[in-house]
């Protein structure tokens, strides 16, 4: 009796185990935010075809999702990711300065690394009973925000941006009225989820606030989903995200799969790759894709991250989000 | 053969509350449950079925969740063995030796169920992730704990770690030596005294703790989460594929997938139900003999 059942958990523990993971495909694992699942989702379908014509070689493309800030640390801790596609580009300089990838990793690609970029718009309900058109309103009394985390997330770390890079404009870069501002902004905020999907979900499903400072993809896909209910307010000033994408190479010397990863990555950058982007609602970087868009994209005033108000990520994040810095000083204050 | 202490048996009229009083404690006993357990799930039933049955198939048996549900059952058939194992030598050592120390073990023990799992998880990646102190001899050994099969498994088995022993060490310490002594005596062996003597008295213990070991372990979410890495078709459990799901807008899936672990919970609370009651005859049986 106890040999019988030996045979058979050991049976059992064996099959399962074997039949958790194919050998025999190559594979590769992407680590990216949290917006980007079903644009990734039809772009693998997409590269595994465009590798099986080209390598005549199956690829199993393994993804894992989920706030930006969040999906770098956990590479810096040990998640094999063969590629990253975050949401901008401090979380991969973590990795970076964590020794995993080499420093000039954003010269490596076109277009600063990034194939895509998108912009922060306002998704209000239908009608747009608060009447909100532009950064300013953020800060009236009564007004119920929805945002995720900047320390987690890096759609909300745009979101702060864009709304720091009006005040700046709207107050002539008068320091306190700014951070006067901002702060406003954040005591109107109802609830603070890990990441933009988190967001969304309280929003749309949980009916909270009264806008959704949202990534114009992750909008734009409300829109499609649930269309009736919400219109999309694009303020006439906001901010250029570029969410880039590199590989890890730490991850894929030791693998040996540096040839697909980067070719995973270089095929974002082809005419199949822009137009998948663009029909998932990112901004193709490739303008004669973009203008296959027409009017989908409304074009407004869109600050960069290297304008001299902000100086790069690196010094953006430590001005702003880093422990200590602004953003915890006017958080800690509600 | 009268049970003293059964649920249900009257009490002595004294402590008998009033017609009133009885119904009222009824009442809201039901309610409770009615709100609190019985509407979500009717809530996760129906929008599982929102759509029909073809959807609902469909969705139970994409690739993902087959592979979501392979890696849950794996998890469950290794913690559930470890902790059998584990669950057995502990409760040995804490009743049939003395020893110094030993209040510290029952202590240990119950750590997991103290601990937050989200720290059990943190614990995990401190230990073996890339930044951990375990780390450089992992890479000598080639070996990934963290955001891979390994880590899954093994915070679940931390979270699972003290159900056997704790469902064992009572009834072993109820039971004495005495036979067990006899047993030596007569000149058995341990493997004799403990398949012969022991084992039938803990047998329902065991496997009742089995049974809710199994439960927890399939829907283990916290820890997991932590050291999973949510690598979709790689270490996802059932629980967080769920949650994987419902944020990617697929909300009549996600419920359709829950209804997978709602189905497995039913089964083992009426499995835990047959179970009582056959301890309970075999028990009645048994007095009667001796």
């Amino acid at each position: 009796m106890p040999k019988f059942v030996f045979t058979l958990f050991t049976a059992l523990t064996l099959m399962l185990a074997f039949s958790a993971n194919s050998l025999f495909a190559v594979e590769i694992t992407n680590v990216s935010y949290d917006p980007t699942r079903e644009f990734y989702d039809e772009y693998n379908k997409a590269f595994q075809k465009y590798w099986q014509d080209k390598k005549k070689e199956e690829v199993t493309i393994i993804q894992s999702h989920g706030g930006s800030g969040k999906q770098a640390r956990a590479v810096i801790e040990g998640n094999e990711a063969d590629v990253v596609t975050l949401a901008l580009a401090y979380d991969i300089t973590a990795i970076a300065e964590a020794g995993l990838i080499k420093k000039d990793w954003q010269e490596k690609l076109p277009k600063n690394s990034s194939p895509y970029t998108s912009t922060i718009v306002f998704l209000v309900r239908k009608g747009n009973p608060k009447n909100l058109k532009d950064w300013g309103d953020l800060a009236k009394d009564g007004v119920g925000i929805i945002t995720p985390n900047p320390k987690t997330s890096g759609g909300a770390r745009w979101n702060y941006l864009a709304a720091w890079a009006w005040a700046d404009k709207e107050y002539n870069h008068d320091r306190t009225k700014i951070i006067e501002y901002i702060t406003k902004v954040f005591n109107n905020v109802l609830v603070l989820d890990n990441g933009a999907r988190g967001s969304t979900n309280t929003f749309v499903q949980n009916g909270q606030g009264d806008v959704l400072l949202a990534w114009e993809n992750e909008a734009f896909l409300t829109l499609k989903q649930e269309g009736d209910k919400y219109e999309i307010v694009t303020p006439p000033t906001s901010i250029l995200a570029e969410p880039p994408v590199t590989v890890v190479d730490e991850v894929v010397d030791k693998r040996g799969t540096r040839e697909i990863a980067t070719e995973y990555l270089t095929f974002l950058y082809s005419d199949e790759g822009q137009r998948l982007a663009g029909k998932h609602f990112y901004r193709p970087s490739n303008p004669e894709i973009l203008k296959e868009f027409g009017n989908q994209f409304v074009s407004t005033q869109l600050i960069t991250i290297d304008n001299p108000l902000f100086d790069g990520w690196e010094k953006a994040q430590k001005e702003h989000f880093t422990d200590g810095a602004i953003f915890d000083q006017i958080y800690v204050k509600k | 053969m009268k049970n003293t202490n059964s649920i249900g048996q009257a009490l002595p009229n004294a402590f008998q509350p009033n017609l009133w009083g009885r119904r009222f404690l009824i009442v809201i006993t039901t309610l409770f449950a009615l709100t609190f357990l019985v509407a979500p799930l009717v809530v996760v039933l129906t929008r599982a079925f929102e759509y029909g049955w073809s959807p609902f198939w469909k969705a139970v048996t994409e690739i993902y969740t087959v592979k979501a549900l392979r890696l849950t059952a794996l998890t469950t058939v290794l913690a559930v063995t470890c902790n059998t194992l584990f669950g057995l030598c502990a409760a040995w050592a804490l009743t049939r030796f003395q020893y110094k120390g030993r209040g510290f073990l029952i202590t240990l023990i119950d750590l997991p169920f103290a601990i937050s799992p989200i720290i059990a998880g943190l614990i995990f990646i401190l230990t073996y992730g890339r930044l951990g102190w375990l780390h450089p001899y992992l890479v000598d050994w080639q070996l990934r704990i963290v955001f891979n099969v390994p880590g899954v498994v093994l915070a679940t088995i931390f979270v699972t770690l003290p159900f056997v022993a704790r469902e064992i060490v009572p009834v072993l310490a109820a039971r004495g030596t005495d036979e067990e002594q006899a047993a030596v005596l007569m000149g058995a062996g341990f493997f004799t005294v403990f398949f012969k003597v022991t084992f039938p008295h803990i047998r329902w213990a065991l496997v009742y703790s089995l049974i809710l070991c199994a439960a927890r372990a399939m829907g283990e979410f916290g820890a997991v989460s932590v050291v999973s890495g949510h690598l979709r078709g790689k270490t996802n459990t059932l629980p967080l594929h769920i949650e994987i799901l419902y944020n990617e807008h697929k909300f009549s899936e996600s419920f359709a997938v829950s209804t997978i672990l709602v189905a497995t919970s039913v089964i083992i609370l009426t499995a835990r139900n047959v179970i009582e009651q056959l301890a309970k005859k075999e028990d009645e049986s048994n007095v009667f003999r001796s």
